[in-house]
């Protein structure tokens, strides 16, 4: 089974000569010598790549979208900020092979004549900042980076930009109001950073996975991405399975693989004494998935037709010990501190649903909430507010009501959590902030 | 006041960005590594290098919640509360934790040592769960681990 | 292009979104974030409605009113049952945090979130749990803060930072915790803070002022109203209750001030309720305000009849009261009461304006200039909502640009900040010192007024006007000249902008040139001029001698009876002068309102109506006539200064005020006697104007208490007043419908009992009112024949040895007369009132800064703490003019100085 994205990752990473050695930076060489950009985006799009930050949107068409004719700077953001409970496939790559990424960051900035690229990486990744850093200094120094790289005329500066916190980074254009050095709050779309992104520049954003892939399409070509995979949905994907499994981990695997093998033979199927009742297939913002779903193929078509997403394809797994009341609430706990405050239904609703599912957990639910919590889940559906944010974090909670609705009735009924004992108040929001304003 | 250091890392973030704005969150991350934490005062030092307001650092500074706008310990807890933790056993950790330093989220042990603080996902769900101490990251806890993991800090 | 709402076709505004597009239909539909002059940016969620694909969509997608363009054949429903539970829904969340204190806030009853709720049918709670609780700030004199109120739809942000450039106000915290105030507590700096009272829907910030003397909206008496704080005269709504004025509200006019007002305009109305206020007539030393007003009355006509009387007129005061006290003393006597320089400013900007062929611009079209060249002004200071329009202006260029690089509409506000940046288009602004609007500029000039006056008159002559050149300029100077000249004329719509705020009337002069010049390139540029007063233009159009021939006239003892109109003349030449009034006539009868110096000394006093008591009209410095009208009737025997003028002139038997009433009957004479104010007639409704047979009542219909609010003095309900000046009624009877736009007493619609309702008034969102706006231009340019150049270019700035010269500054608290009378702004005027120097001139003087320094000129002395400011030129001071303490009032002048002991 080929393994393109994670066959060459290490522990300290491959320095560039290493990287190199193994073939490194070749899609680079092709692509900015022998290629046309528009060749470099029809490749991709023909490759039929989709998005691994969530969306999976094509990437070649994505990039397609940038007008080429425009004078002035473009940018190449890589989306590093992996904040998405539940997921870790792109530290993996970023701490394990961070010049895979850089090339593709390169074929990728070339692709859109981009003109500066940065790595938004997100804060706890410590060990990925020292990484990346460093790849940076090497591919500068070897002239895949800087002025006329490879004596082609084609010029790109790169930066690392660490972010201060906030899940909402991880949003593309969050992410471009943050790189300007603002709140991070969404922006309306159209216009689309494509065309209007950083510093109102045409600007693409890619997940690390995403980019991480580049070069080996470009080296490989489109036919042999698609036959990595099981599904129309080509190459292979980074799947993780978390919570009580026997064996928790992330294994690069063919696009398509079924849940029942990711569960069972991956991660070695549940702990001792543990039964299986659900699973979030693609990280906290996606709809749960129970056994009946255990013979999906998981790509980005065979998850949307079970009814949920397959998000970051990096699962969180319901035991039966666990309550889902209390699981969902932790989840609402964080949407709500992480909502950015801009829009209403979710400033507003995610507390609220966060409350009431706070209640139910600790006994002192109603009947009506359930309905309320039903709403809540319509109400902040996708186009009713601003961002993603809100109906991603109404997708666990729709299904968990669909699928735990006994448990959450059970609670109501018997004026207690059925798993364990009350616990305390978990504090509603803590932060250091100045303390006059609240 | 700013020192000559913290103001020569921000000229140089400066130098990197198209309007001097733009370096505002490098500059409240450069004077937090200095100090810590961000004081009015140093919110006033920034706006002015940036030609920006107070207001509008501060504006920028209290969204993000990696930003200290209070004084913090001499190390920073950030424990994992988001779901992969949850199921594996935070609620042991943080009743361990809590019990071992005397204090809550938010607070401050009372000799200046240690903050802790929540943290939304750490990506290390498959080694849930996890707590960062400064840049270190500790994972597969168990509560009996922890009073070791603090006695390597002072 | 067609849309249909409901199923029903209608026509609407190409490149408009859908929420504008209903709510042109006259229709409802609720909204928070979005603002006609701030756009869109969807944050508030509350104007859903519902959109189909086509007529057999039955699904529909749930879109932001506020955030989709209208296209030609969309479909979308307001009143799809998804959607209007959304709505619904959406006003749940706001209520969740939102406290339950109506009852107490000052938002009650003219708020926005109330209208909201109201109309989305919200009258349940179904929210259960604690609300989370913020601290108030204290925000200074002009606004209260009440963040618990807060829902936290930008909109006072988007105002005060984005549209207005205020840079302390700002949004804190994320999530549910987001703030929205100043990092700590203290006065909000922006002169436009005041609006945010209006521009917030609840009750966040509201106005202080109002609230030491609070009355619900529906509560009070209302009338239209013009500022009376500078030249622009921008629209007010002022509203009574119990013989008080509460409140300046902004009045909305297409043309002129918009949806704003500045915050000298806002909060300096305290002069009507004054402790100094002339409520009874006086003559002295006789009386101590007690005579018999027919007594005095007949006193002064046998004056008038008897001796010779003189006139001294006001540019605070009416065409009308002017014109009424013109008649009464004859043409030949009548004199306008204002400094030498403002007099000289007047005159030339009425020459200019009339006679060259370049058009002034509405304060509207101000804001559409896509270049600006700023001569010798501190705009926020001098014609505050000018300013405003200038940061609007600004942004024209680079918005055209964006939104021809991407395809975007105007109202999409986040998305063409972001594609403009910091980009500005040119603005070229020279001043003395530092001004506010300087962030903008492309190039700001400092140096003395004369000087930049040249650099002016070298723009005009780059522009290829036909006058010498300037000589002695540095290369520097002449490129930045052609450079200014090249930025005019790529401009499509360029905008020069002089007045009187350097004291130097070569600014105007140069000013002119460099429009005229642009003209005869075949540009349509805008020339806007500034002027000191409320009604500095309309006073010069009615025309009078200057303030120093009425003295000479005195001393020669020409007249022996002097009556002074709505003037403090010790504000308008130096003392010495003015005591010589008092000193050669016999008798000074001063209509007024105020107990100024002037009223301390005059022999008879007249108490005036203030703008709130009386009707009349101004010009401003558009040359628009705009008519004011009184909002209650006062107490004591105050009426309008016209009024006295009559019934002197009855008495007096002057036959060109005979028969003459009321304020009909005054515009009549002023328009037959007057060509060039001819237009006056068609201003406004007449007197007899009615609908259906009715009045335009002045109280809203939920006006409450009026049998009992004057129960305590007396048990029997007066008889309302009556109004024989205007088709107001005093009362709450009267046609509740729309009124023509001259006589919109209050914005109220069904339903919208906020401003937000001047929506139901428009043409088009944002655009005029129906019927047009008030108000009617007296000046068109003058486009037969060449431009008639100034072509005596200024000589340079030469210090005087051994003096200094003294230039006016000005500042928009303090500077004028009238707002000082409001307790929040007179507190802090003592700091504004300075005399800046160099420091260079400081040393050699021999001053320490912060010194008291004894300025000498020819007549008097007067001391100030020396400033340093290092703006200032060699040989050059600056005064803030028009302060209590200000001792110089005709500026510039030449002084010395010494340090006091
Ligand atoms: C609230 C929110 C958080 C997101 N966080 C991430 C993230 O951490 N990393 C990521 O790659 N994409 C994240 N996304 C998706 C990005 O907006 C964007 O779609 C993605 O980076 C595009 O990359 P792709 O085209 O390569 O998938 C997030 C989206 C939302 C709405
Ligand atoms: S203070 Fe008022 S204007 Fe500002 S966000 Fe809150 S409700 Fe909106
Ligand atoms: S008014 Fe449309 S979203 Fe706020």
């Amino acid at each position: 089974m080929e393994r393109p994205l994670t066959q060459h990752i290490t522990f300290p990473p491959l320095e560039i000569r290493q990287y190199e050695a193994i073939g490194g930076y070749q899609a680079v060489r092709k692509a900015v010598r022998h290629m046309q950009p528009k060749d470099v985006t029809a490749l991709v799009k023909e490759s039929n790549m989709k998005g691994r930050g969530g969306a999976g949107f094509s990437t070649g068409m994505k990039w397609s979208f940038v007008p080429m004719d425009v004078p002035g700077p473009k940018y190449l953001v890589a989306n590093a900020d992996e904040m998405e409970p539940g997921t870790f496939k792109d530290r993996w790559l970023l701490e394990g092979n961070p010049h895979q990424l850089l090339e593709g960051m390169i074929v990728a900035a070339y692709a859109i004549q981009a003109t500066e690229a940065f790595v938004f990486l997100r804060w706890a990744y410590k060990d990925a900042a020292v990484a990346i850093r460093k790849a940076i200094a090497e591919a500068y120094d070897a002239g895949y980076l800087g002025k006329d790289i490879l004596g082609t005329g084609y010029s790109l500066e790169m930066h690392l930009h660490t972010g201060v916190g906030r899940y909402m980074c991880g949003e593309e254009t969050a992410l471009l109001n943050s790189l300007e050095g603002k709140r991070a709050t969404p922006r309306a779309k159209p216009p689309f950073p494509q065309v209007s992104g950083l510093f109102g520049k045409p600007t693409i954003v890619n997940n690390v996975e995403t980019l991480s892939f580049i070069p080996h399409i470009i080296n490989k070509g489109a036919e042999w991405f698609k036959s990595l995979s099981r599904t129309a949905d080509g190459g292979t994907k980074i799947y993780g399975v978390s919570g009580r499994v026997r064996k928790p981990g992330a294994w690069e695997l063919p696009m398509g693989v079924t849940m029942r093998e990711l569960i069972e033979e991956y991660a070695g199927g549940m702990k001792e004494g543990y039964g299986f009742r659900g699973v979030l297939p693609g990280g906290a913002s996606t709809d749960f998935l129970i056994d009946k779903h255990m013979d999906i193929q998981l790509d980005f078509a065979g998850v949307a037709a079970a009814g949920s997403r397959l998000g970051t394809g990096t699962m969180v797994v319901l035991d039966d010990q666990t309550c889902p009341v209390g699981f969902v609430h932790n989840l609402e706990h964080f949407f709500a501190q992480e909502s950015c405050g801009f829009c209403t239904p979710c400033r507003e609703g995610l507390p609220w649903t966060e409350k009431l599912l706070w209640a139910i957990e600790q006994g002192r639910g109603r009947e009506e909430d359930l309905e309320l919590l039903l709403r809540h889940t319509e109400w902040l559906g996708p186009g009713n507010t601003f961002c993603a944010l809100a109906p991603g974090a109404m997708e666990p909670l729709q299904s968990a009501l669909k699928y735990f609705r006994d448990d959450f009735e059970r609670h109501i009924r018997e004026h207690r959590c059925p798993y364990h004992d009350p616990e305390p108040a978990i504090p509603a929001s803590v932060h250091l902030h100045h303390t006059h304003h609240l | 006041m700013l020192s000559m250091t913290e103001k020569e890392k921000i000229e140089d973030e400066i130098k990197q960005v198209p309007i001097k704005k733009a370096a505002c969150i490098e500059a409240l991350k450069i004077v937090q590594e200095h100090r810590r934490w961000v004081s009015d005062e140093s919110i006033r030092d920034v706006a002015d290098i940036l030609d920006m307001s107070p207001e509008e650092v501060d504006s920028v500074a209290t969204f993000y919640n990696l930003i200290f706008r209070q004084p913090v310990g001499r190390h920073i807890i950030l424990l994992c509360d988001s779901i992969s933790c949850y199921v594996m056993g935070l609620k042991g950790i943080h009743a361990e934790l809590t019990g071992l330093l005397g204090i809550q989220y938010g607070q401050t042990t009372a000799d200046g040592r240690f903050t802790l603080l929540p943290n939304p996902c750490l990506g290390t769900c498959d080694h849930a769960p996890a707590l960062m101490v400064d840049n270190d990251l500790y994972r597969d806890l168990h509560p009996a681990a922890l009073a070791d993991i603090l006695e390597k800090y002072t | 292009m067609t849309i249909y709402i409901d199923n029903k076709p209608y026509e609407v505004k190409p490149g408009s979104n859908l929420l504008e597009a209903v709510l042109q239909q006259g229709m409802n539909l609720p909204y928070f974030c979005w603002h006609p002059a701030l756009g869109s940016v969807g944050a508030c969620r509350q104007c859903a409605v519902k959109v189909f694909k086509d007529e057999d969509d039955k699904t529909g997608r749930l879109v932001m009113g506020c955030m989709e363009p209208v296209k030609d054949n969309l479909r979308l429903s307001v009143e799809d049952p998804g959607a209007k539970a959304f709505r619904e829904q959406v006003i749940g969340w706001l209520m969740t945090n939102h406290p339950h204190d109506c009852a107490v806030c000052d938002e009650g009853g003219s708020c926005h979130l109330q209208d909201m709720t109201v109309m989305t049918g919200h009258t349940c709670r179904h929210y259960r749990f604690s609300k989370r609780t913020y601290e108030n700030q204290d925000l200074g004199p002009f606004l209260n803060h009440e963040m618990n109120r807060c829902i936290q739809c930008y909109r006072c942000v988007r105002f005060y930072k984005d549209y207005a450039g205020g840079k302390d106000l700002n949004v804190f915290a994320a999530h549910n915790h987001v703030y929205f105030g100043r990092c700590e507590n203290g006065t909000l700096e922006s002169e436009f803070s005041g609006n945010l009272a209006e521009v917030c829907p609840t009750g966040v910030f509201t106005d202080k002022t109002l609230k030491s003397h609070y009355t619900r909206k529906w509560d009070m008496t209302w009338a239209p109203s013009v500022c009376q704080g500078c030249s622009l005269g921008c629209n007010t709504s002022a509203g009574e209750r119990y013989g008080s004025l509460r409140q300046i509200a902004n009045r909305y006019n297409g043309e002129v001030n918009g949806y704003f007002l500045c915050d000298r305009g806002r909060y300096g109305y305290e002069f009507v309720n004054s402790d100094q206020r002339i409520l009874q007539p006086a003559i002295r030393p006789h009386s101590n305000g007690t005579v018999n007003k027919a007594h005095i009355v007949d006193q002064v006509a046998q004056r008038v009849k008897n001796g010779r009387t003189i006139g001294i007129g006001s540019p605070r005061a009416s065409l009308e009261s002017n014109f009424a006290l013109k008649l009464l003393v004859g043409e030949d006597n009548f004199f306008l009461g204002v400094s030498g320089s403002d007099q000289d400013h007047a005159s030339l900007a009425l020459k200019i304006l009339r006679e060259g062929p370049a058009r002034t611009p509405s304060l509207q079209e101000a804001g559409e200039a896509d270049a600006v060249l700023i001569l010798g002004e501190d705009l926020t200071n001098t014609a505050p909502m000018l300013a405003l329009a200038v940061r609007q202006a600004v942004r024209r260029k680079p918005e055209a640009d964006a939104m021809g690089q991407i395809h975007l509409s105007d109202w999409q506000d986040a998305a063409v900040r972001e594609a403009v940046q910091d980009k500005h288009g040119p603005l070229f602004i020279f001043h003395t010192v530092p001004t506010k609007l300087d962030e903008l500029a492309e190039d700001v000039r400092r140096g003395a007024p004369e000087h930049l006056a040249r650099l002016g008159f070298a723009v005009a002559k780059a522009l290829g006007a036909d006058i010498d050149p300037v000589t002695h300029l540095s290369a520097e100077e002449n490129a930045l000249a052609e450079k200014i000249a090249a930025s005019l004329m790529a401009a499509e719509r360029p905008l020069i902008i002089g007045g009187y705020g350097s004291g130097c009337d070569h600014m105007m002069k140069a000013a002119a040139n460099v429009a005229w010049a642009l003209q005869q390139k075949g540009h349509n540029p805008m020339l806007s001029l500034t002027l000191p007063e409320v009604n500095s233009l309309g006073l010069e159009m009615l025309g009078g001698h200057r303030l120093d021939t009425a003295i000479d006239v005195l001393r020669q003892g020409e007249a022996d009876t002097v009556i002074v109109l709505e003037n403090d003349l010790y504000r308008r030449a130096d003392a010495h002068l003015i005591d010589e009034i008092f000193l050669h006539a016999q008798d000074v009868i001063l209509i007024d309102h105020l107990y100024n110096r002037t009223a301390e000394k005059a022999t008879v006093l007249l108490p005036a109506g203030t703008f709130a008591e009386a009707d009349g009209t101004v010009v401003n410095n558009e040359g628009r006539a705009q008519r004011f009208y009184q909002v209650f009737v006062p107490k004591g025997d105050v009426q309008e200064s016209w009024r006295w003028c009559l019934q002197i002139a009855e008495k007096a038997q002057v036959r060109s005020l005979n028969g003459m009433h009321n304020l009909d009957d005054i515009d009549w004479a002023i328009t037959t006697a007057m060509p060039s104010l001819a237009q006056l007639q068609h201003l406004a409704p007449h007197a007899d104007f009615r609908i259906n047979g009715q009045r335009i009542p002045r109280e809203p219909h939920r006006y409450s208490g009026r049998t009992a609010m004057l129960a305590n003095e007396n048990v029997s309900e007066l008889k309302p007043a009556e109004d024989v000046d205007t088709p107001l009624s005093f009362t709450m009877e009267g046609y509740r419908g729309e009124p023509p736009s001259p006589l919109i007493p209050f914005f109220w619609s069904p339903g919208w009992n906020s401003v937000q309702s001047v929506n139901k008034y428009q043409q088009e969102i944002g655009g005029h009112l129906h019927g047009g706006d008030p108000g009617i231009r007296l000046l068109e340019p003058h486009l037969n024949g060449g431009p008639k150049y100034f072509h005596e270019v200024p000589d340079t700035f030469v210090p005087v040895p051994g003096h200094v010269h003294i230039m006016p500054l000005y500042h928009i608290f303090g500077s004028e007369e009238l707002s000082m009378y409001t307790h929040g702004i007179a507190k802090n005027a003592a700091d504004y009132c300075c005399l800046y120097l160099n420091p260079d001139d400081i040393a050699r003087w021999n001053i320490t800064p912060g010194d008291w320094v004894t300025v000498e000129m020819d007549h008097h002395t007067c001391r100030l703490v020396a400033t340093p400011n290092h703006w200032m030129p060699h040989g050059l001071a600056g005064v803030t003019a028009g302060m209590p303490h200000s001792p110089v009032v005709d500026l510039p002048v030449l002084a010395k100085m010494r340090v006091s002991d």
